[in-house]
């Protein structure tokens, strides 16, 4: 099978899907003839246009709330949001309308639209540029939330949700952009709320979203020359969150750690713990760990900016600890 | 005329120092990053040093101004040290924010400088805010705010500006269009006249060269005056250039702008030059002395990247200070 890299293969999601519904338009700072700075758009605007790749004025609020018009009124927007942190910015449109519009007709009116924006610190950006949003939108009823960890997910994901009647906010990990993985030549979809049993295992469970599924593979690995037996799982959509394959696995092992780098507190670590815990209780050995980012803003510094994040060795770290019976007193 | 150039050529001389000190920073900035010194990404001010220099040799210590993403000018100019500035960009614990801003949040507090901000147009309210403490508190300080041709498109500006005639704010804002917003030209993405958004809300708003540091300090000397009258809120459109691309990262830039249209601007309208050039002709220094001062300036800057480079980084136990402040 052939290799791409993340940004190739959400690339190639947007133009298939552009290709078989002429209602799917793009618009967003800088997607037509700079393709982003990310480089993840480049040569959709030569194959589409400019009428259906629309590059906007720095007027986040404003094209969002466009595209919930258009969304309600028969268009499919991509909504692109440049950095996660911008977020903030289109809270009121994605929230207050885009939400909640189906419910609040009665079922008359929807909104079929997708914001894709990305997550992910260590870039050295700072505060207002590296943070991990994702827990947020997810607290909003009306909303799904996708979070794909490899190039095969974002492709899959992200053709899912464009092709989905409501408002779907896909994350991209930024770091990840150049990173290849396998993906298929021929179409395929990923379904909302499946989740990916990455690895079969039985002693712990280590579940981890986005940028942190490759952490729990490094931690697997440092795990495995120990002989301890791990189970991966990749949740791939918070919104609807596939809770069977979650609890079957904390059944089996007993022990889970779940990682995500969104802030720790009130967070989606907390969110599938709890769940955990409520529903698996009298199956687990251990406490439920969580670890996310720090409970700060991300610092510019590097010194500082690569103590917020989960590591694998600090997750391999609780997962031997509560395989030991010892309590996590410090993540 | 020769005896207004007497009385203020030391001025004339401080804002060519200014000028040339922030250029200064800016090539030792991007030597960093070409070097892998530097981590992350910084946004140039080369070329728009007029603008930020003509400006805040108007206003005094306790003035405020509030400044963007490409803030390393903004910050230069209202009084900063170049040492603190680079451990800033390095993430040093001697930097300005004690490295946990950087180069999008570089800012020295004590100068008046609220804050460099990485969203687009984030200061604005901020800087409007300034100002109804400043007249609540009978404060006679004026804010200025820095923003882009780009930022003009967020709509928080328009609430702002309506508020601010509304009650007759002491704040300036002060629109550096340097042409282009990312990789996009300005006439693309902005409708209409941008003084014309102003004067909708009957602010007085005004168009200037901002290659040009006099006349660009001659305006703002006159507005901050009247604004500190009461007589605010203004709007300056200040025309200007970067010479690098939107970030030290964007080298090939030829399909949004052409190499000839950068080299028109390096050779015709630098900034430094221009001053340096009238300067020479009025006799207030001649070439020589100019070349000592810039000789001087950026051997200061590379002391201060030397020292930078030495310093220390933070100690890890910083990562959770700061997140709120202690309440006594
Ligand atoms: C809210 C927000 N949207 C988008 C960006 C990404 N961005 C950073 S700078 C920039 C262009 C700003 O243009 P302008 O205001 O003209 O300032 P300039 O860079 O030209 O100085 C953009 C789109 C951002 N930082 N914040
Ligand atoms: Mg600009």
């Amino acid at each position: 099978m052939r290799s791409i890299t993340l940004s190739q293969a959400v690339n190639e999601a947007i133009a298939e899907e552009m290709r078989l519904d002429s209602s799917v338009f793009l618009i967003g700072e800088d997607v037509a003839e700079a393709g982003t700075p990310f480089k993840i758009t480049s040569g959709l605007v030569e194959e589409f246009g400019t009428e259906r790749v629309i590059d906007t004025p720095i007027s986040e609020p404003g094209f969002m709330g466009l595209a919930v018009g258009a969304a309600m009124t028969g268009s499919r927007p991509i909504v692109d949001i440049m950095f996660g942190d911008f977020l903030f910015l289109i809270m009121d449109q994605l929230c207050n309308q885009a939400a909640k519009a189906h419910y609040m007709s009665g079922g008359k009116l929807n909104v079929p639209l997708v914001v894709r924006t990305n997550l992910g610190a260590t870039r050295r950006s700072a505060a207002q540029h590296s943070q991990s949003l994702h827990a947020l939108v997810s607290h909003i009823p009306g909303l799904k939330v996708a979070m794909p960890s490899s190039a095969y997910e974002a492709k899959g994901l992200l053709k899912t949700a464009i092709r989905d009647d409501n408002p779907v906010v896909i994350f991209e990990d930024k770091l990840m952009y150049q990173d290849k993985a396998d993906v298929p030549e021929d179409e395929y979809l990923i379904p909302f709320g499946e989740a990916a049993v990455l690895q079969e295992g039985n002693q712990v469970t280590l579940i981890g979203t986005s940028s942190m599924r490759q952490v729990c593979e490094e931690a697997a690995l440092i795990l495995a020359d120990e002989k301890i037996s791990v189970e991966i799982i990749d949740p791939r959509t918070l919104v609807p969150l596939d809770e069977k394959t979650i609890l079957n696995s904390a059944k089996k092992t007993g022990r889970v750690v779940v990682v995500d780098e969104g802030h720790q507190n009130f967070g989606v670590t907390a969110e599938i713990a709890s769940r955990i815990s409520e529903k698996a209780f009298y199956h687990l050995d251990a406490p439920v760990i969580r670890m996310g980012a720090m409970d700060v803003p991300v610092p510019f510094s590097p010194v500082l900016e690569d103590l917020t994040v989960p590591t694998a060795e600090k997750v391999a770290s609780n997962a031997r600890k509560i395989i030991a019976g010892e309590l996590v007193h410090e993540l | 005329m020769a005896k207004k150039i007497n009385t203020n050529s030391e001025s004339y001389l401080k804002m060519y120092s200014q000028m040339v000190k922030i250029r200064s920073f800016e090539d030792q900035a991007n030597q960093l990053y070409l070097d892998a010194k530097m981590p992350g990404l910084t946004h140039m001010y080369s070329g728009e040093e007029a603008v930020a220099v003509g400006i805040c040799e108007a206003l005094t210590v306790k003035d405020k101004i509030t400044s963007t993403h490409r803030g390393h000018g903004h910050c230069v100019a209202k009084g900063a040290e170049l040492k603190q500035m680079f451990c800033e960009l390095l993430g040093k614990e001697e930097g300005y924010c004690r490295g946990k801003g950087g180069s999008m949040h570089i800012a020295d507090q004590s100068n008046g400088n609220l804050g460099a901000n990485a969203i687009v147009g984030g200061s604005m309210g901020i800087a409007t805010g300034s100002a109804l403490r400043a007249k609540l508190n009978g404060d006679s300080d004026v804010t200025v705010c820095f923003f882009g041709d780009g930022a003009t498109a967020q709509g928080l500006l328009y609430e702002v500006m309506n508020m601010a005639a509304l009650w007759n704010l002491p704040v300036i804002y002060a629109c550096e269009n340097n042409g282009y917003s990312e990789y996009t030209a300005t006439d693309e993405i902005a409708a209409g006249d941008i003084l014309d958004r102003a004067r909708a809300f009957g602010i007085e708003a005004h168009k200037v060269d901002g290659q040009d540091v006099l006349a660009v300090n001659k305006l703002a000397t006159d507005l901050v005056a009247r604004a500190r009258k009461g007589e605010g809120p203004f709007f300056i459109e200040l025309i200007t250039y970067r010479y690098h691309g939107h970030h030290v990262g964007d080298i090939n830039r030829t399909y949004y702008r052409s190499k000839e249209e950068e080299e028109d601007w390096k050779k015709n309208k630098d900034p430094i030059k221009i001053l340096g050039d009238w300067l020479v002709s009025e006799k207030i220094a001649s070439d020589d002395e100019l070349q000592i001062i810039r000789d001087n300036i950026a051997a200061e800057a590379h002391v201060a990247v030397q020292y930078a480079l030495e310093a220390s980084y933070p100690n890890s136990n910083e990562v959770d200070m700061h997140v709120y402040m202690e309440t006594t």
